[in-house]
């Protein structure tokens, strides 16, 4: 009973997709899209600025003085 | 040009913030109109069994999958720049901002993922009511995207319902209804998603002409004008009101960006509003004696901006120059501090941090020394059991260290005491501590009195279309009147250029803050380098023209192709 529902959500997914017309261009878009998103660009050239410190306490170490220095 | 302009850090920035969230507000408007527009058509469909309306909600529903699909994600690159560029700001703000786009992104983005599948797949595969379900619940999803995320912007507007913890230098979430149905999100959300229902109105309404003018699909078109103006007319009505809660919340929380609004530089009782007008360039700063206005025309009812910023018609305005000078009063009753004096209560205020962060650090520092003087003392003591003389003088020694250690300690207890008082007392002026000086609150007011006026202007003029459109079109004649249909076609372009602009009142109008009064731009910015910055931003500008191109192109291929009825 339960495989079935499963097989048949997927037979619907891939029914779906096989009758796209001018879906399957914009799924290569949104994948290529979703590429240069993560891989690309989040890797590259959006890391986590405050990832450079392992832990908690020294983010919020180099916060405080962020904070305190640009005030003066 | 650009190499000319001196553009720190804090300006780039902020430009590539902007030059995404622009792109990004293309897409999201058309989702959130047009999703409404076609599940009404399918809900006629549902309703009469008429297969002319199914084919017309699903040559609608192509167009929404298309700007669906090509929109999707580029949200995301917002929350990127936030851990990159913003750091501080998301540190800052962590808890509080996290909670709303975490529900954003776990409730309603998979709501909208998992009903959009059956929205374009489920066609005669599922039965109409469920299929009619997906498709709202689709459009329900998307629209509760938009209030987490306007949820988040209310909040950076106006802060509420936290409290900042000084030892994690963080706020932290007091209470999440508080954050979650603040007036200023609520009021945003209702605004912002209104004036998205008039971009898809006016999208399907121009789309429409479009075909009455190449005199094909007339069926189509006149019947999705029908829906597309009667909805955009109640949207752009409803859109307006709200507009005008919006203003009166900013001339309570914000009015900064009221006077910039207004290019008001000095304020009173019975303040009109300004229709239109040309500032004047040579105005340099906001306490000379130069006209604001080269020329203006305020709107024909006196009294209007006092009227609808609080309800009576002699209410006071503050102009730039008051809220900077101070000294008028407020509508709790007390009288407005001087920007000076905020800029002083904001300095004590980041300085206390700093001596609450100092005495934490001596206090942990002596609580070891005393520990380790004691231990030593202790040692020795043990160490001299048959000289009882010797003992006794130690015993002294570690009493009189004891009393020492309780004073040292008191003493830190208190600065930890007083520091944190200071703090508390003037946390709401913290970000004034990073103002050097009172004219840099004022935000750019050239671009936020225009924006404005572009956007009341351009909403007005939607508004008389979509009553005119409805007219002609319930009374037959629209079909008839190209000259209407032209301009409903380009209209479709000032109802995004409307939008765009209410984006930028709502953002340029509220500098110098990235929180308002809590934390201005210049300290929630990362440390990073100018060029990295510059490399980003034309990185996103090539991206998203392309992503822009690729929606365009596949768009107007399919609106050429058309719904493909026959209407006989």
């Amino acid at each position: 009973m339960k495989k079935s529902m499963v097989n048949r959500v997927i037979r619907f997914y891939v029914d779906g997709f096989k009758s796209m017309t001018i879906g399957k261009t914009l799924w290569l878009i949104i994948l290529i899209k979703l590429f240069v998103m993560f891989v690309v660009l989040k890797i590259f050239f959006f890391p986590s600025y405050l990832g450079k410190f392992d832990k908690p306490v020294e983010k919020q170490e180099y916060v405080l003085n962020e904070l305190v220095q640009r005030a003066k | 040009m650009i190499a000319e302009i001196d553009i720190s850090l804090i300006d780039w920035s902020r430009a590539q913030f902007a030059l995404t969230a622009f792109y990004h507000w293309l897409f999201v408007p058309l989702t959130l109109g047009l999703g409404i527009i076609q599940a009404v058509m399918e809900t006629i469909y549902y309703k009469t069994g008429d297969e002319f309306w199914k084919k017309t909600a699903k040559f609608w529903m192509k167009l929404f999958g298309i700007n669906f699909a090509i929109g999707v994600a580029t949200g995301l690159i917002l929350e990127f720049e936030f851990g990159t560029n913003w750091s501080n700001y998301s540190w800052f703000v962590g808890d509080i901002f996290g909670a709303p786009l975490a529900i954003e992104g776990v409730v309603a983005f998979f709501m909208e993922a998992t009903f959009i599948a059956v929205m374009f797949f489920g066609w005669n595969k599922v039965s109409k009511g469920f299929h009619l379900a997906s498709t709202w619940l689709t459009i329900v999803g998307a629209t509760m995207s938009a209030f987490w995320i306007l949820v988040a912007n209310g909040w950076m507007q106006y802060p509420t319902g936290m409290n900042f913890n000084p030892d994690v230098v963080r706020n932290e979430m007091e209470s999440f209804w508080k954050v979650a149905f603040s007036p200023v999100a609520l009021n945003k959300f209702i605004h912002t998603v209104l004036s998205g229902w008039v971009i898809g109105a006016m999208f399907v309404a121009g789309i429409s002409s479009w075909y009455l003018l190449k005199k094909r699909e007339i069926k189509f078109a006149l019947s999705s004008i029908k829906v597309a103006v009667v909805f955009g007319l109640i949207a752009c009505f409803f859109s307006i009101w709200t507009g005008d809660g919006s203003a009166s919340q900013v001339a309570e929380k914000q009015p900064m960006k009221l006077a910039a609004m207004e290019g008001l530089y000095e304020g009173g009782e019975g303040v009109n509003l300004v229709g239109v007008g040309i500032l004047n360039p040579g105005k340099e700063e906001y306490n000379d004696d130069k006209d604001a206005f080269l020329f203006k025309i305020d709107v024909p009812i006196p009294k209007l901006l006092s009227y609808l910023s609080f309800g009576k018609f002699n209410a006071y305005i503050p102009g730039i120059k008051n809220i900077l000078d101070g000294g008028y009063p407020l509508k709790d009753g007390n009288v407005a501090l001087s920007a000076k004096e905020k800029i002083e209560k904001g300095k004590i205020a980041v300085s206390a941090l700093a001596d609450y962060h100092k005495a934490k650090a001596d206090s942990i520092l002596y609580e070891r020394k005393a520990d380790s003087i004691k231990i030593a003392l202790t040692a020795e003591i043990n160490n001299c059991e048959t000289a009882i003389s010797e003992g006794d003088t130690i015993i002294s020694q570690i009493v009189t260290a004891d009393e020492l250690f309780a004073n040292k300690k008191a003493e830190i207890t208190d600065k930890i005491a007083d520091s944190r008082r200071l703090l508390f007392e003037n946390f709401d002026y913290f970000g004034y501590g990073y103002i050097k000086e009172p004219k840099d609150l004022i935000p750019p007011v050239a671009l936020t009195f225009y924006a404005f006026r572009v956007m009341i202007i351009l909403g007005s003029f939607l508004l008389l279309l979509f009553a005119l459109s409805t007219y002609l079109v319930y009374k037959n004649k629209f079909e008839t009147k190209r000259w209407l249909q032209w301009i409903c076609l380009i209209s479709i372009f000032f109802a995004i250029f409307a939008g765009q602009a209410g984006w930028v009142v709502a953002e340029v109008g509220r500098q110098p803050w990235a929180i308002q009064d809590i934390l201005p731009t210049s300290a929630a910015v990362s440390n990073l380098s100018t060029a990295a910055v510059q490399l980003t931003f034309f990185i996103f500008l090539a991206l998203f023209t392309i992503l822009l191109i690729a929606e365009l192109k596949i768009m107007i291929n399919a609106i050429k192709k058309g719904p493909q009825i026959n209407e006989q």
